[in-house]
């Protein structure tokens, strides 16, 4: 349950890395022949508590501190590794995903496997606990690093282009009438600006501006088209249609006013209130329409320099007065 | 106040997204009607409501909702599921009415729409 996401991309992490990309590579082993004695000095000098035993490029056992401890209690002074150590060893392949050495260090309780490769057989490295770690830790990095660039490029976009002006502007055709899909266009509206790195407040306005714009020319029209256009400093959406036309914009912008059919209402829409939601959303809206013509509505939608919400006090001032 | 809590509290099952219930809603918001909810929800509420349409799931991505009860034992169909699924929106019902289930939020220390300033 404890930051379930980020346990998440660790866990996904754990099945796409391979063993490789975490062991030691510099192993320091040992030889059957080497004497029991010495291994206190390669201990200590290369600060490890085990190590693999190998003849020429192969595993044969592996020696650790407690087979080390065992011996200086057996008081056998000459013996040599090879009467000492592990003979089968558990070992875990180059290419194996990272999830099976984890689950194998749960449940054999080693503090280290031996890496071999799976063709050749040959030893090609050591993975600890620590090594995971280690490796899920920079692998993370490297990935949050990757995801900071992208973003930073995205919400620079406009400072990155070289031009006297620069407006990006997405299109987006409304199905009138089809309740099903409504909405569809300002989720990917939404999305995109989102993918631009626009900060949130603003992108939630748009989104609910031109939802409720989207939800009109389902209901009352046979189709329509939203575009949308960013530039510095703004977002201005024009929503066009070539439905019936409003009779009386002043009557229509009045909370509450409806002329929906009762189907709209049942679906939590229809009451009156989305012309007022646009324009609570917008810095300046404008509508243009007139009866068997058609309905041409523009709203614009002020970012600061860095993309911040430009209404954001407003906002404020006239949701608490609404609530009185 | 985190959304396995809103789940225990609402004695909720979970229809899409059990991996959100470790995120935090701050607050809540009870409405049918959408236009209400566009209009004073907030981001981060949790919405209850007995409308199970489609254009529920929509509303809470525009709004910046994080998760949507079903009051009253009311299930939307799969597709809805599936679009809240695809939208990372955890959904969940219960068998309590609409005020109850506010009811006891409210009691619990969460707060409504007027006492958040955004």
């Amino acid at each position: 349950m404890f930051q379930a996401r980020s346990f998440t991309k660790v866990q996904e992490l754990v099945y796409e890395m391979k063993v490789k990309q975490v062991m030691t590579e510099d192993v320091i082993t040992v030889r059957p022949e080497t004497p029991m004695r010495q291994l206190r000095e390669i201990f200590l000098r290369n600060r490890i508590s085990g190590t693999p035993v190998v003849e020429g490029d192969f595993l044969v056992g592996i020696i650790s501190l407690e087979d080390f401890i065992k011996w200086l209690y057996d008081r056998e002074e000459n013996s040599l590794i090879e009467s000492k150590m592990t003979r089968d060893v558990e070992c875990l392949f180059a290419d194996e995903p990272l999830v099976h050495a984890v689950s194998k260090f749960e449940k054999m309780g080693y503090g280290r496997f031996p890496v071999t490769d799976r063709q050749t057989g040959k030893l090609v490295g050591v993975i600890t606990k620590g090594d995971i770690i280690a490796g899920l830790l920079r692998k993370l990095e490297v990935e949050y690093i990757e995801e900071e660039i992208q973003r930073y490029r995205a919400s620079h976009i406009f400072e990155d282009i070289v031009a006297d002006r620069t407006r990006l502007v997405f299109e987006y055709d409304v199905l009138g009438q089809n309740f099903e899909q409504a909405g569809e266009c300002s989720s990917r509206l939404k999305r995109t600006l989102k993918r631009l790195g626009l900060d949130p407040t603003t992108t939630r306005r748009v989104a609910i501006a031109s939802y409720e714009a989207e939800m009109n020319l389902v209901v009352f029209t046979r189709g329509g088209r939203i575009v949308a256009r960013v530039e510095p400093g703004r977002i201005s959406m024009d929503v066009k249609d070539s439905g019936p036309g409003i009779a009386d914009i002043e009557k229509a912008l009045q909370p509450g006013y409806s002329t929906a059919p009762q189907w709209v209402r049942d679906l939590g829409f229809g009451a009156g209130m989305g012309l007022n939601n646009i324009q609570r959303c917008a810095d300046e809206m404008e509508i243009i329409s007139s009866p068997g013509k058609g309905t041409h509505l523009k709203i614009s939608i002020l970012t600061g320099d860095d993309g911040e919400a430009g209404k954001n006090s407003r906002e404020a001032q006239s949701s608490s007065s609404d609530r009185q | 106040m985190r959304l396995e809590e809103v789940r225990e509290i609402l004695d909720a099952e979970v229809l899409t997204g059990e991996n959100l219930l470790s995120r935090e809603v701050t607050i809540g918001c009870g409405a049918d009607l959408m236009s209400d909810v566009l209009a004073y929800g907030k981001s981060g509420s949790v919405l209850l409501t007995g409308l199970t349409n489609n254009q529920v799931v929509r509303t809470a991505e525009m709004a910046d909702i994080v998760a949507i009860c079903f009051v009253r034992g009311k299930k939307p169909d799969e597709k809805t599921v599936n679009m809240a699924d695809s939208q990372g929106l955890l959904l969940l019902k219960t068998a309590l009415p609409m005020f109850e289930s506010c009811g006891r939020l409210y009691k619990h220390g969460l707060p409504g729409v007027s006492e958040c300033g955004e």
